[in-house]
């Protein structure tokens, strides 16, 4: 399982960030990145209000 | 290698907090560097924009057209049946009043921050907090354009707002539950038919957890908002899939066009224990300041900062910067905020329990009734006439 971020919905308000229990999270100003720290909890996914973040096989 | 600086305070993020912050610490003369790691202060928005217009005097921000975008009478409180119950301005207390440009205001924040002598840095991460051999912070690792910088100061202020990451890299703990987030989305929408005197707020569970939002920005215009609880939705896209129904459902706001998207998050918890470490304060949502039944945090953000920045010279002169003597912080913030932060989410955890048939009835208990002075009790007294069953509901709220 991996966080992916689909950069065509992604809005940058960070909502995703501050959610992420693990801090595994940074927005690089317009860009999302996920750390090794992610435990793939998924909560980012349903937190993101537009849907660009998938927890996708893989 | 990273250039060095050296500050008397650092302050991250230049919203409300940070501005307030940063003016202050610089009016009693301490050198302060606030940076924002978007390139311009104020964009992209991330509010409402609805916020009352009485403290505004007390802390120093003078009313100005520039950034108000319209003046409303009240609020309406709208059930999931359609009643509705308006309550103006005086009653309603909070978040009514002005919609504002929140752009234009924290940029004029800014500016009062930068006159009173505080410097800036745009496109400016932080990207780390800086540690001494003891584990006190005292400074950020950033990247400015493409250099990086250990910006060193004896405090930083985190104003980092929702996101809250500099504190945690401090090993202050900002985590939070599902059930204490509302995650957001808002369209302002241009060509509507809305009453312009009032802001409306749309309970139940077509926002389940939190509310829908309409709040004015012109006879014509306004911000169609909702956030809803976390742990009260589940997959993708949940929350935008919740306001475009609500926005379908009604014909008048249908009929206008979407001229800004705006997402977000905020935080709906008890006061966290701790906002302070040593050399680092949080203001702020970053201190998770947010009022959970409003959802806003303008005002805590101001006051918290403006508490900030006077501490910082305390410290200065005191020459110490410890989570000890950060405890003048920590107590002045919340002296001015706890109260109301924990009493909103006592009814908050209520709140989000209840039926849209419960809603459905107290705002029918209210109809007809002239509310001078809305409180808890009289509400309660109001309903009790009408659906004694539903009190019961209630009585936590007590």
């Amino acid at each position: 399982m991996t966080i992916t971020v689909d950069h065509t919905r992604c809005m940058h308000c960070g909502a995703c960030v501050g959610t992420c229990p693990m801090n595994a999270l940074t927005l690089d100003e317009t860009v999302v990145w996920v750390n090794d720290d992610c435990v793939h909890c998924g909560v980012c996914v349903t937190t993101c209000p537009v849907g660009a973040l998938d927890d996708a096989e893989g | 290698m990273a250039e060095v600086q050296e500050w008397d305070v650092i302050v991250v993020g230049a919203g409300p907090g940070g501005s307030m912050a940063a003016r202050e610490a610089a009016k009693a003369g301490l050198d302060v560097l606030m940076i924002e790691k978007r390139q311009e202060i104020g964009a992209p928005v991330r509010c409402g924009e609805g916020i009352a217009k009485v403290w505004l005097d007390e802390v120093g921000i003078a009313k100005d057209p520039g950034w108000i975008s319209h003046e409303v009478k009240g609020a309406r409180i709208v059930a999931p049946d359609g009643k509705s119950v308006d309550l103006t301005e005086a009653q309603a207390g909070n978040e009514t009043g002005y919609v504002v440009h929140r752009d234009r205001f924290d940029r004029t924040l800014a500016e009062q921050a930068v006159r009173a002598g505080a410097k800036t840095l745009l496109k400016c991460a932080a990207t780390a907090v800086l540690k001494d051999g003891k584990g006190a912070v005292v400074g950020v690792r950033a990247k400015h354009w493409d250099t990086e910088l250990e910006l060193r100061a004896p405090l930083v202020v985190a104003a980092d707002g929702y996101e809250s990451q500099v504190g945690r890299w401090a090993g202050i703990d900002t985590k939070l539950a599902p059930r204490d987030i509302n995650t957001c989305l808002q369209y302002e929408l241009v060509g509507i038919d809305i009453d312009p005197d009032f802001n409306e707020f749309h309970l139940g569970m077509q926002a389940p957890g939190g509310y829908i939002w309409i709040f004015n920005k012109s006879d014509d215009s306004a911000n169609v908002g909702i956030g809803v609880n976390l742990s009260m939705i589940s997959g993708r896209a949940a929350v935008k899939g919740y306001l475009d129904k609500f926005i379908a459902r009604h014909p008048n706001l249908a009929k206008g066009q979407n001229v800004e998207t705006v997402a977000g998050a905020v935080s709906v918890c008890f006061p966290i224990e701790s906002t302070t470490a040593d050399g680092i304060v949080l203001v702020g949502d970053a201190g998770r300041m947010v009022d959970p039944i409003t959802g806003g945090g303008v005002v805590n953000a101001v006051k918290s900062g403006m508490v900030a920045g006077k501490v910082a010279k305390e410290c200065h002169d005191a020459s110490d910067f410890s989570r000890a003597f950060l405890q003048r912080y920590e107590k002045g913030w919340r002296e001015l905020c706890e109260e109301q932060l924990i009493r909103n989410y006592v009814a908050k955890e209520k709140l989000i329990t209840l039926s849209d048939d419960i809603f459905n009835k107290v705002i029918d208990a209210l109809q007809g009734y002239r509310i001078e002075r809305v409180t808890t009790m009289e509400i309660l007294r109001m309903v009790q006439a009408r659906y004694p069953e539903v009190v019961k509901e209630l009585e936590s709220l007590l």
